[in-house]
């Protein structure tokens, strides 16, 4: 069920991970690069997605608008994301088609082009989808909670870049943040699916040995200080919805706090999974949906605990009913999650956001693409080991385990409170 | 290197039950798991016009309590062993699709059971769920994309059921009653043409046996028919309207006319079509005009949603709101030209490979599986349509692409729908 997985470097630093799966006829390879909004300092905020986007743009070999369609002709499936600590591209192909894939991802890793009139014409166009974002009163309160929760720690800003950064940046910027991070000894290609080993290992080594590493890229070491005291804000729109946000600062992935931590959060708001491809299970027995849906007081709630490289925030989400009050939901939050610090978890309910992580496992591994997506994405903050691990590490959290972490992490100083208000609402929430 | 092993009379098992539902099963021992969908043919068509939303909230109640178990007993149910199971509402069916761990498989289709046949409609759970629904139009309304399609539909199925949004509206969701949703289940819910679709760890005759121990002895001599459409007048000239929005940043547009039903014969002339005119790479040649040329937009692309009856054949785009009226007259020009010229040869190839090529990506998961299988009943297409799909793509020439474009698309006959600040 778990076949191996062969890992090695090339000279040049570029670290390999191959998985033979052969299940279906299909093989995807991903390129992950070390770079993400966690790299980026003020007036150059949103570069990291913005090269992402020029990635797109065309090398002599692949010039702009071939490219896609290179892909697409032979029935692949690409697509690329950046978030705060990684970038990656990924192709899911044909077997017999995958090296396009592998020559493309090596061409653009060291030779796009960066054309002065394509920057300014994706400009517009990452403007644009800066909007379509702001069009989302979510999104305009994260982006606030977000900056309130990172004073120092360049997790501050959004992925998309602040607006004023999107008119002023220029090509340079661009084209240097590239060559500082795009380099193999910062990149690592995954490929999972119906291949031989030592065939694909030779093709890569032929493809990017010969890639020039280039220097270690610099890295911020800014870490966010201790918050003192609650944080409450309020962000208001024209929207008719209320929203109220919380985010408690929260341990990094490899962290062995971090596992309690997943049990907390499937327990409060249901579980979230490592699927970036396969299957959910919803929330309807998670603590805060009882209390807050059931209670009438709420429309939906939801949480996450993103895994990263630097401490980040655990978010809870909820969707406020319209005929009710941001605090009566913020009262219900309280009294729910005084409930976790006074008294652990029954056994069983550890047990049963173990077997719900069992399951959403299986339903990751129906799809290749996603097996390929958990072997990088798991090597951008830890190890594949931290992967194939997990299931056991979360098999072993005790339910005083996921008191102490709730104790430790759900206190009102760790937290920022955020609520979006509908305009004619504003007054409602005493601060 | 492995071969494709595309879903074929070989390794498809089509069984009828002796109350008319028709179950499909594949097995994938790959991943303990097992994917289960399907759909049953009830859907908004069946709406009172004064109660729109009607089988859509009655679709969203299924799980909110059964005869045998209440709404967090379900889910309890469910939850506990990871699984997964929801309905939703459609225009023609209602459609379920649940997931779970193979040994779950009976627990899956025993709720799937209680919820078709035996939900009780509690009042607290419905005025529950109808706050929920009332918030979700709401957001409908407050969201740019959702009202230029709404509002698009409005224009281009003028006097055609097909102009409601399956959801309804506040005032019609406030219509409905508790009584209304047990009457409608009890009139329209039944096995008849029903269909389910198992895919997973299990073997075929065991999945049928399972859905047969389930639902096999479901009846409802009085299930109706569906309901007749009327044909669809098309549109003689440019109807355009501006929804606004307050606040908001960036405007949508929703363009185009009515295309044709996934049974037309020129299906996938339109379907290659719509590729190379806004799908194919970047987002086709709608992409190429409005977002990499004139960067005016993140997304533009064009769908073609041929269904049961004539789907919208539609160009979306996202704009800042002072780009509208450009990005409009680009996609007109491009639609001018796709129904005017023929496409190129090396467009329509590469389309072809896509369409080819992609199909075992489509396969990957159970749920894919699951959505072709039903895709081969819903249409007629036959237990070998996979197996034949590759020269039906070959098939389509240039002059079959303009013949369907020009059939269904007009420059100067289109509904245009924008919903900005």
């Amino acid at each position: 069920m778990n076949p191996p997985v062969t890992k090695f470097h090339l000279p040049n630093g570029m670290k390999v991970m191959l998985k033979e799966i052969h299940t279906a006829p299909i093989v995807s390879s991903w390129v992950w690069y070390r770079v993400g909004s966690r790299d980026e300092t003020p007036g150059k905020t949103g570069i990291s997605h913005w090269v992402e986007h020029m990635q797109f743009k065309g090398t002599p070999q692949f010039p702009a608008g071939i490219l896609d369609k290179a892909i697409s002709r032979e029935g692949g499936v690409w697509n690329a994301s950046t978030y705060m600590d990684w970038t990656t591209y990924f192709e899911t192909m044909p077997s017999d088609k995958i090296d396009l894939a592998l020559r493309l991802e090596a061409d653009r890793m060291v030779n796009s082009l960066f054309d002065p009139g394509e920057v300014e014409s994706e400009r517009t166009v990452i403007i644009s989808e800066r909007e379509g974002h702001e069009n989302q009163p979510l999104f305009r309160l994260g982006e606030v909670m977000r900056a309130t929760a990172f004073r120092v720690h360049s997790y501050h800003h959004e992925i998309l870049g602040d607006m004023a950064d999107l008119h002023t940046v220029q090509r340079d910027d661009l084209y240097n943040h590239y060559c500082s991070y795009y380099r193999p000894n910062n990149a690592l290609i995954v490929v999972a699916g119906d291949f031989e080993t030592q065939a694909m290992r030779e093709r890569i080594e032929e493809l990017y040995g010969p890639l020039q590493a280039g220097d270690e890229p610099s890295r911020q070491a800014r870490p966010e200080p201790p918050q003192r005291g609650e944080y409450r804000l309020t962000v208001e729109g024209s929207d008719d919805t209320t929203y109220v946000g919380l985010y408690y600062h929260s341990p990094v992935a490899s962290e062995p706090d971090f596992f309690p931590f997943v049990v907390l959060d499937s327990l409060l708001t249901g579980p979230s999974g490592l699927n970036m491809f396969g299957g959910g299970i919803s929330n309807k027995t998670s603590q805060l949906y009882r209390k807050l849906v059931e209670g009438d007081l709420a429309v939906g709630v939801q949480g996450g605990l993103p895994a990263t490289i630097d401490p980040y925030v655990y978010n809870i989400t909820v969707t406020v009913r319209p005929d009710r009050a941001a605090e009566e939901v913020i009262n219900a939050l309280d009294e729910e999650i005084q409930c976790v610090l006074d008294a652990p978890p029954t056994q069983a309910a550890v047990e049963r956001a173990v077997k719900q992580a069992r399951a959403l496992f299986a339903y990751g591994s129906e799809s290749i693409t996603n097996q390929a997506f958990w072997m990088g994405f798991t090597e951008m903050f830890d190890s594949y080991n931290w992967f194939t691990n997990y299931l056991d590490r979360l098999a072993a959290v005790t339910p005083a385990d996921v008191q102490r972490i709730a104790q430790t992490y759900l206190r009102p100083q760790n937290r920022i409170l955020g609520v979006y208000l509908p305009a004619e609402k504003h007054g409602e929430v005493s601060q | 290197m492995i071969r494709a092993s595309f879903p074929g009379p070989d390794d498809i098992t089509r069984v009828e039950l002796s109350n008319g539902i028709i179950v499909l099963a594949r097995s994938n021992f790959n991943s303990p798991s097992v994917t289960v969908s399907g759909y049953i043919q009830v859907g908004a068509l069946f709406d009172p016009d004064g109660k729109l939303g009607l089988a859509d909230f009655v679709s969203a109640s299924l799980m909110r309590g059964t005869e045998k178990r209440g709404f967090q007993e379900i889910y309890e149910a469910l939850e506990s062993v990871g699984a997964s199971l929801s309905f939703n509402g459609g225009t023609h069916a209602t459609s379920f699709g649940g997931q779970s761990l193979i040994e779950d498989l009976s627990l899956l289709l025993e709720l799937l059971s209680d919820g078709l046949r035996l939900p009780v409609f509690p009042e607290t759970q419905v005025e529950r769920l109808r706050a929920q629904l009332l918030t979700g139009l709401t957001l409908r309304a407050q969201d740019t994309r959702d009202m230029a399609d709404l509002t698009f539909d409005q224009l281009v199925y003028k006097d055609h059921p097909y102009r409601h949004p399956d959801d309804g509206f506040p005032e019609t969701i406030q219509a409905i009653t508790r009584q209304d949703l047990a009457d409608f289940h009890k009139q329209h819910y039944g096995p008849r043409d029903m269909v389910v679709a198992v895919v997973g760890a299990v073997a075929p005759e065991e999945a049928v046996d399972k859905v047969r121990t389930a639902l096999g002895d479901w009846t409802n001599p009085d299930q109706p028919r569906p309901p007749q459409l009327p044909s669809v007048t098309p549109l003689e000239e440019l109807v355009t309207q501006r929804v606004v929005i307050p606040g908001k940043i960036q405007a949508d547009i929703a363009m185009g006319a009515v295309g044709p039903a996934r049974k037309c014969e020129e299906f996938f002339e339109a379907s290659l079509g719509n590729s190379i005119f806004g799908q194919f790479g970047m987002m086709g040649r709608i992409g190429g005009a409005v977002r990499e040329k004139a960067g005016l937009a993140y997304y533009a692309y064009s769908q073609l949603s041929a269904g049961v009856g004539p789907g919208p054949w539609s160009v979306s785009a996202g704009v800042n709101p002072e780009n509208i009226e450009k990005a409009i007259e680009l996609i007109r020009a491009e639609i001018r030209r796709f129904v005017t010229e023929l496409v190129e040869e090396d467009e329509l190839t590469d389309s072809k490979a896509n369409f080819i090529g992609r199909l075992p990506l489509a396969m990957e998961s159970n749920g894919g599986v699951a959505g072709a299988l039903l895709n081969l009943e819903r249409y007629d297409l036959g237990l070998d349509y996979y197996l034949r799909y590759a020269d039906l793509v070959n098939a389509v020439t240039p002059e079959g692409v303009l013949a369907a474009a020009s059939k269904y698309l007009h420059p100067d006959r289109l509904a245009v729908a924008a919903a900005g600040p």
